[in-house]
């Protein structure tokens, strides 16, 4: 009660051995032995991930690597082909993408997924949880559902305005820049009453100006106790905002530890450079043989 | 592994309801000779379709469109040869070169479709759902455009019409049913030849299966586009005058084939030529053995439920890649 | 040219209970392919089963005719659920073609000599309309203005069917403005987006494919009521071609999309017909290019032209925005 949150967070974080794999304090996301091939390739095999409650994690690695390939199979948006995930202690294996959003783990795209044709506040709207207007009889009575409507209207309108979308509430959303739409798509999964944010590459095609932004917003909702996860290959925006960062590489998963420590980690180092810190001695060779 | 299975529920399903519904399942000489006969009709059925549905396959496959007119090609190839062939107005050729004119009557067609109405609308930036309704309005036009010059009056070919049948063991087939089917086999082996051996086989399947990447290694999608088009206006007709010849020539005899081809496409594999080849013969054979316990008249409903359990167990068909149809 | 009698014509079909019977099944595959985005293409098989449904408890088992039309409502929701188990997980190419070929294998078992014992096979049915009629206050007679004028058999068909427009209407309104309708509208832009945000996409596809089945099985039980037979020919594709027809001319997407829709295409249709008739007896057009016999053939081509062009220039139709229809990216 009298420690600062975040300095006893990542103060436990970092009395924690920097091995993948690695158990962590108070994990709000569990994963064992999670599969997926694809036609006899092995896209993803990790065998042990825990992600930290309250914290945000960077899952990085090269192209290829598997993660938004993780990030489908753990949010129900792909099958996996063996292994089970469990979130604040309940298991979610093979649960279908809606039943892992309503669980509270909400997660956003790589390239955005507005809903062009509704307006900004009707897609707030649609993001909250447990309205009764949603189910197709209750829905032809008004009543019954107009309060909570009105409910979610002001709750939407300040979201919005936190993330400066305010005056655009009643603009279709196909209408908004692609800024605009970033924005949006994280006020929207915040609609959700997420426990947990899986970003995928949210800095995606963002200019630095908005990446600054995007930040700030990520690090207050660290702040306000959500836990966020997020996919990236800037690593300028992962060594700033992450309180722990996992690397992936060929499907699996090659390091874990504070940013700090994981530039100069050899397995990591490897799975970016490949084999390419070897060709110097191959050349030195060819050197003395001439 | 899907085939055989499909095989045997039915030609066990019938037999078990024939049994319950107390008549006699049928057994001996006689039923063996009407399932030979039922089999061989079957194939020669089934080849037609697959030359007519490969097309259908291939501009799927490329361009994702499934394009409703097709049935109106068969139509249109059956009945430009009939009038050339036969018609009182027409010049009145033998079958063969008025077949001929019509397998190039049929590319044109579809290179008219490609440049008058798929290229402008693609370019005007129509989505592929109002495509997909723009070829259900031009087979509507086609089709009557064929009513009213063809008329409703069924009628066949003016050479090959009255045979006597070659003898296949229990079984017969005329020599004119033979030669259509053996033809068709040849015509679907040269297909496979095109699309393994030349370059432009070659650039279509390199299209169907990832087109940013064939455009990038310097493959011209328009024209590819374009050869598919046409090539699949021409098997179509072709198709349409095999039928015409060993049928009969009617306004909708492509429409009535569309549905079938559409089994066929989707329990071979959308978008895969041979998925095509493989699921029309499968899907013809289906509905003429059907006709061994069943009214004749239900034969097209049964390769249409095949499609349909198809889509339930195995939506991406016999060849097709198990990647996402959902 | 009698251009009265073929102004009587249009403006008899455009407001007459066929228009209404399109009306209303075009708002049940508004809800499908407007506001859910389900290429639904064998809506003309719930309007089959509806009608059918009406027909077979009537007169072959010599029911009531409120029975019929609880089982033609049975039988369309038992179509929805079966087509939609399969289909509803699978791409919108997919679900197009399966439900034509949904459409057209109920057709061709209702007509076959199989199932002739209770559907009358070939013939279809008839004689089962009678309950109908005899609820009718008005009495016999014509009646209308200026130059259209009904039975009153029709007068009482068009009544009800409007009157079934109307509320279906409403309850439509009710629907897309709430909360529910949202997540409808939803599952058409983008259902990955939807899922994410923990809606049931399969369920929402699955509400609407019965609802809107259901509105269709009513649609094919008004149909029925007015020819007073039902036959399997009259229940081809081509009916729901032109119920897409009609639906992309008034909009779709839009609650009176269907409805204007309807009232224009059966007045257009009628007047082109007439128009073509008289012009072809008066000898304007050559009864060498087209004769009588003939009409009915050039009728549905122009029909094609006009959803080619309609989809080409205005794909939203009359009543739909162009702003709109462009963020779709349909």
């Amino acid at each position: 009660m009298a420690a600062d949150p975040v300095v006893s967070r990542t103060g436990r974080l970092s009395a924690i051995d920097p091995e993948p794999g690695v158990r962590k304090p108070d994990p709000l996301l569990v994963l064992d032995e999670v599969t997926r091939t694809f036609g006899g390739l092995v896209a993803v095999r990790v065998e042990h991930l825990e992600v930290q409650r309250g914290a945000i994690t960077a899952l990085i690695g090269p192209n290829g690597a598997g993660k938004t390939t993780l990030f489908n199979v753990v949010s129900g948006f792909d099958r996996a082909d063996g292994g089970r995930w469990s979130f604040d202690g309940q298991s979610l294996t093979g649960a279908p993408a809606h039943r892992v959003a309503r669980r509270g783990m909400v997660r956003t795209f790589q390239l955005t997924r507005t809903l062009a044709r509704l307006t900004v506040l009707e897609n707030m709207l649609l993001a909250a949880p447990g309205q009764r207007g949603e189910r197709v009889l209750p829905a032809l009575l008004r009543p019954l559902w107009r309060g909570q409507e009105r409910e979610l209207e002001r709750r939407a309108g300040e979201l919005l305005d936190r993330f400066r979308l305010g005056p655009l509430r009643d603009d279709h959303a196909g209408t908004l820049s692609g800024g605009q739409r970033k924005l949006l798509e994280l006020a929207r999964a915040l609609m959700a009453r997420p426990v947990m944010l899986l970003l995928d590459e949210p800095m995606a095609g963002v200019n630095p100006a908005l990446t600054q932004s995007l930040l700030g917003h990520i690090t207050q909702l660290r702040d306000e106790g959500l836990t966020v996860c997020f996919v990236e290959h800037d690593m300028d925006v992962v060594m700033g905002i992450s309180d722990w960062v996992a690397v992936m590489a060929d499907g699996h998963l090659v390091a874990e530890g504070p940013p700090h420590t994981i530039g100069r980690n050899a397995a990591v180092v490897d799975a970016y450079l490949g084999k390419r810190h070897d060709e110097p001695e191959a050349s030195e060779e060819k050197g003395e043989e001439d | 592994m899907l085939v055989p299975a499909l095989a045997l529920v039915l030609l066990t399903v019938p037999a078990i309801s024939a049994r319950a519904q107390g008549e006699e399942v049928p057994r001996g000489p006689t039923f063996a000779a009407r399932a030979l006969q039922a089999l061989i009709d079957g194939i020669q059925f089934g080849v037609i379709i697959a030359i007519t549905s490969v097309g259908l396959s291939l501009i799927f496959g490329t361009i994702h469109l499934i394009n409703f007119a097709h049935g109106e090609f068969v139509t249109i190839g059956a009945t430009f040869a009939f009038f050339l062939n036969v018609s009182a107005a027409g010049p009145g050729w033998h079958l063969i070169p008025a077949a001929l004119a019509a397998v190039v009557f049929g590319a044109l067609l579809g290179g008219a479709v490609d440049r008058g109405i798929w290229r402008p609308l693609r370019a005007r930036g129509t989505g592929l759902i109002n495509m997909f309704i723009v070829t259900i309005g031009l087979s509507l036009v086609l089709r009557h455009v064929v009513l009213v010059l063809y008329g409703t009056r069924p009628a066949s070919y003016a050479q090959y019409d009255i045979q006597s049948t070659i003898d296949l063991g229990p079984a017969g087939i005329t020599p004119r049913d033979l030669t259509v089917t053996l033809l068709a086999v040849l015509v679907l082996l040269g297909i496979a030849a095109l699309l393994q051996k030349t370059r432009i086989g070659t650039a279509v399947r390199a299209v169907s299966a990832n087109r940013d990447l064939a455009e990038a290694s310097g493959i011209d999608v328009q024209r590819v586009v374009l050869f598919v088009w046409m090539l699949g206006g021409a098997l179509a007709a072709l198709g349409g005058v095999f039928f015409g010849l060993v049928e009969i020539v009617t306004w909708d005899m492509g429409f009535k084939l569309l549905l079938l081809m559409f089994a066929g496409i989707i329990l071979g594999g959308l978008g895969s030529a041979y998925g095509a080849m493989v699921g029309s013969l499968v899907i013809g054979v289906v509905a003429q053995m059907s006709t061994l316990w069943f009214p004749v008249d239900l034969q097209y409903a049964w390769a249409l439920l095949v499609l349909i359990v198809v889509l339930l167990v195995r939506p991406q068909g016999i060849l097709g890649r198990a990647e996402r149809v959902g | 040219m009698d251009f009265s009698a073929i102004l009587s014509d249009a403006l008899r079909s455009g407001i007459g209970p066929i228009a209404a019977v399109y009306a209303l099944a075009a708002m049940g595959l508004n809800l499908h392919f407007g506001y859910t985005g389900l290429l639904n293409f064998g809506q003309v098989g719930f309007m089959l089963v509806g009608g059918y449904g009406l027909a077979i408890t009537v007169s072959t088992y010599d029911g009531p005719m409120w029975l019929g039309v609880l089982g033609g409502i049975a039988c369309a929701i038992v179509l929805a659920l079966l087509l939609g188990l399969p289909t509803l997980r699978l791409r919108a190419d997919y679900l197009a073609i399966t439900t034509i070929a949904a459409g057209e294998t109920l057709r061709l078992f209702y007509r076959s000599s199989w199932a002739e014992p209770v559907t009358g096979g070939v013939f279809g049915l008839q004689r089962f309309a009678n309950d109908f009629y005899e609820l009718s206050p008005i009495d016999p007679g014509t009646y209308g203005v200026w130059l259209v004028r009904f039975s009153s058999r029709d007068l009482w068909v068009m009544i009800v069917g409007w009157a079934l427009v109307l509320v279906v209407g409403g309850l439509m309104a009710l629907l897309i403005h709430s909360p529910w309708g949202r997540v409808i509208r939803s599952v058409r832009e983008d259902e990955v987006a939807a899922r994410s945000l923990g809606k049931n996409v399969y369920a929402y596809k699955m509400q609407s494919l019965v609802l809107g089945g259901v509105i269709g099985a009513v649609a094919g039980m008004m149909q029925a009521i007015q020819v007073q037979s039902v036959n399997p020919d009259n229940y081809d594709p081509g009916v729901t071609f032109f119920l897409y027809t009609l639906l992309v001319l008034g909009g779709a997407g839009r609650i009176l999309g269907p409805v204007v829709g309807s009232i224009l295409f059966w007045f257009v249709l009628s007047f082109l017909d007439s128009a073509l008739r008289q012009a072809i007896d008066a000898e304007y057009i050559s009864p060498d290019l087209i004769s009588t016999s003939e009409v009915g053939a050039v009728r549905f081509a122009l029909v094609g032209v006009a959803l080619i062009l309609l989809v080409a220039f205005r794909p939203q139709g009359i009543l739909g925005s162009r702003k709109e229809m462009l963020l779709s990216g349909r």
